[in-house]
């Protein structure tokens, strides 16, 4: 099995921790932590790709990784800034309890 | 010491720096606002005289330095920076000009409370200016030509709390709008028929042989050639930017503005775009002379415009009574020489006397704000008078720069230049109707000078704000004072004893001729001069004006005539009841078919239901109450079926969205990654 193979059985594994997480957990915090887990799988294979792929020229991989891990951040940062004001509005962060804006 | 063709984008980018700096100045920095703006011009001036240089030595070549902008699919859109003498001869004379302009502006904008706002828009117009003129792109000439047009806007509306300023300002974007919409329409089939909207380019721009051969060697309905259809529509842009009849109505309003902003469109910046185009692309203008079947030639239709507007803008500017008005309607006239200089193909020509134009223009309408700075804002001539006793200096450098536009021979730059451009004119074979034109403007470009001259300057004080007037500052003279030395030495560069800007602009060595080339013309246009200044002697300076209310000694002599002449040939008025009443109309009959045909079609289809229902109870009920309650009752029902599906918990959506991503790779997987 080559390295390339294991790298993307690995974020394959991952990808599917997280979308498990993001999909099950109550806990909206938790769900933040699954999207993040599935965003580092896409990290993994970018960088799996621009090492072991056929291409192997520039330094495409680690710019779009870099560029990830900015989204990510923002992300990151507007997902817990709901997460708080959720908090302020029901007094827990249990995603199934948010419905309020159900039309 | 030369500037380089690959340093030319130094040149517009200095004056941008100081328009972005103005731009973000708050209101109280006005010294840091004009001092940019003047020291980047003063830079501007530099790096000009530099690759003033750097042309002279190499006069033939076009230097050019191209660049891609971006990519287009399997194309690319370039721009690039052109430096030739046209090129190198414009930027001097922008920025030089310009550069007085701004120190005039110092003291003339002394006491307005948004003096920032001012120079940064001045900047932002002589910046446009500077990269119309060192664009070797069209497309790039066209953006700065846009950028010039939205500073003049900016600037005619500078004193926006007055309702007319505001309405020329309206009023000046859209006329020459009109004549930008033609411009990019031949810029676009330019680009469609040779592939790249370079000017030069190595053997592969549009105005090199290879691309005009494919121009003229194209046909459209009427054996109208494809060159002369393109070379008409970039016309039109000039015509609109250079005030030509039939879009010249918007200069004179353009007089609304500050009057260095006057100055600065009417000399060195707006209306000089459209002549400078013209001798930019003129040989695509001139493609279609050598095609000896073609029923019409650019450059004769060119050349008709200019001579009509010539003589059409001389005619109104005798019966103005605002000083700036006058000033206004003799550059119209003297664009309209320009343009039929290069209509007669005489393209050097008509940048000679843009050049001296440009100074001697500058010259009278700085002279005309440092009038009205001294009188208080009085800008009609009735109520001036009596100022050459008070404003000496004000007066002699006013008095230099109209005997250069009236072509007082031989000291006066003006004469030469129109001399160029008339004998230009004569050597024309298709027609003698130009010279003709061109002469009799002549005549009365010498008489309303002399008219305003003695308006002015001669007699008594008539209003109280003249009688006041006393000399404006050194940092208003001192520009004056320059400008009135260009206009009497720039002649010198291009007479006919010594053909050097004309060499230059050309690139070949033009042997020298004698001075009094074409004597009985020169004769005939020297006689026409002292006509005119003769008549305006005789009618003006001989009997002043007594006071504001007495008439006109050519009103009484000619009531409707001189009625007419002052409503402007009723032009604005023609405008209003063709074009203003056309789109009114159109507006109505669209509204007419909105109103009775769609209308009319859902009423009646309202009738025809009403007419079921009154046949019977039982058609009403179950035909037309059943119906519309159904169709109502299954809208219902699909809106809160859709509204089920919004449920508003975020795991539901998230596992939708999941369950859509495993199908989409799946079909993706499934058609073969493709």
């Amino acid at each position: 099995m080559n390295p390339l193979t294991l790298c993307l059985l690995f974020s394959g594994a991952l990808f599917a921790v997280g979308l498990a997480g993001a999909l099950c957990r109550g806990n909206a915090i938790l769900v933040l932590l699954g999207i993040e887990l599935m965003l580092n799988a896409a990290n993994l294979n970018f960088i799996a790709f621009w090492r072991y792929g056929p291409s192997g020229a520039g330094a495409a991989g680690p710019v779009f990784v870099l560029f990830a891990l900015a989204v990510a951040a923002a992300e990151a940062a507007v997902g817990l800034a709901l997460v708080i004001a959720v908090y302020r509005h029901q007094r827990n962060v249990r995603v199934a309890e948010a419905v309020r804006l159900k039309g | 010491m030369g500037l380089p063709v690959q340093h030319l984008w130094l040149i517009p980018a200095l004056p941008l720096l100081a328009a972005v700096t103005g731009a973000f100045t708050p209101r109280r920095g006005r010294a840091l606002a004009a001092g940019a703006a003047i020291a980047a011009l003063a830079g501007a001036l530099l790096l000009a005289g530099g690759a003033l240089a750097t042309a002279l030595a190499a006069p033939a070549v076009h230097a050019t330095a191209n660049f891609a902008w971006f990519d287009l699919g399997v194309g690319q859109v370039r721009l690039g920076w052109l430096l030739d003498p046209l090129t190198a001869v414009m930027l001097v004379m922008v920025a030089a000009i310009g550069l007085l302009i701004f120190i005039f502006s110092l003291g003339y904008m002394r006491d307005d409370p948004n003096a920032a706002r001012f120079f940064c828009f001045l900047s932002l117009f002589a910046a446009g200016m500077l990269g119309l003129v060192a664009a070797n792109s069209l497309l790039q000439l066209f953006g700065c030509w846009e950028t010039v047009g939205l500073a003049s806007y900016l600037l005619i509306g500078f004193w926006f709390q007055r309702p007319a300023a505001a309405a020329a300002a309206k009023k000046a974007f859209l006329v020459t709008r009109l004549g930008d919409l033609a411009l990019l329409l031949g810029l676009l089939w330019l680009h469609d028929a040779s592939g790249t909207l370079l000017c030069y380019d190595g053997g592969a721009g549009c105005l090199e042989p290879a691309a005009l051969a494919g121009l003229t060697g194209r046909t459209l309905a009427g054996g109208l050639l494809l060159s002369t259809a393109i070379s008409l529509l970039v016309f039109g842009g000039a015509i609109g930017k250079s005030g030509q009849f039939p879009l010249h109505v918007w200069l004179p309003d353009a007089m609304e503005g500050p009057t260095p902003v006057s100055a600065l469109i009417h000399a060195a910046t707006m209306v000089a775009a459209g002549v400078f185009l013209l001798a930019r692309v003129h040989p695509l203008l001139a493609a279609d002379q050598a095609a000896a079947g073609a029923p019409l030639h650019a450059l004769t239709v060119v050349a008709g415009v200019g001579a009509l507007t010539a003589v059409l803008g001389a005619v109104l500017a005798v019966a103005q009574h605002d000083i700036k008005r006058v000033l206004a309607y003799s550059t119209i006239s003297q664009l309209g020489y320009m343009t039929l200089a290069v209509g007669v193909g005489a393209w050097t020509a008509a940048i000679f006397h843009l050049l001296t134009h440009a100074c001697f223009k500058a010259l009278l309408f700085l002279g005309a704000g440092s009038v009205i700075h001294a009188a208080h804002h009085e800008q009609d001539i009735r109520r001036l008078g009596g100022l050459a006793a008070r404003m000496r200096w004000t007066a002699a450098t006013f008095a230099v720069g109209a005997m250069a536009l009236a072509g007082v021979p031989f000291l006066f730059a003006g004469f030469w230049s129109k001399e160029a451009v008339l004998h230009a004119a004569a050597g024309w074979p298709v027609s003698g109707l130009p010279l003709v034109l061109g002469l009799a403007g002549v005549a009365l470009t010498a008489f309303y000078m002399t008219r305003l001259m003695a308006e002015v300057f001669g007699g008594r004080a008539r209003s109280p704000e003249a009688g006041h007037a006393h000399e404006s500052p050194a940092v208003m003279t001192a520009p004056l004072v320059l400008l009135a030395a260009g206009a009497v030495l720039l002649g010198f560069i291009g007479t006919p004893a010594w053909p050097g800007l004309q060499s230059a602009l050309t690139g070949a060595k033009l042997a020298p001729r004698p001075l009094l080339e074409g004597g009985s013309l020169m004769a005939a246009s020297v006689l026409l001069v002292a006509a005119g200044i003769g008549a305006g002697w005789w009618a003006y300076f001989r009997r002043p004006r007594r006071d504001a209310a007495q008439r006109d000694p050519l009103a009484a002599a000619a009531p409707a005539l001189w009625r007419a002449l002052a409503n402007r040939l009723s032009m604005d008025e023609a405008y209003a009841a063709t074009v203003g009443r056309l789109t009114f109309w159109l507006a109505a009959l669209a509204d007419g078919f909105d109103r009775w045909v769609w209308g009319g079609a859902v009423r009646s289809v309202a009738a025809l239901a009403e007419f079921a229902g009154g046949l019977g109870r039982q058609t009403d009920e179950d035909g037309l109450n059943a119906g519309f309650d159904g169709v109502s009752e299954r809208l219902r029902e699909s809106g809160r079926a859709y509204s089920r599906r919004q449920t508003g918990e975020a795991h539901g959506y998230l596992r939708a969205l999941a369950v859509a991503f495993v199908v989409l790779v799946v079909l993706l997987i499934w058609g073969g990654g493709r």
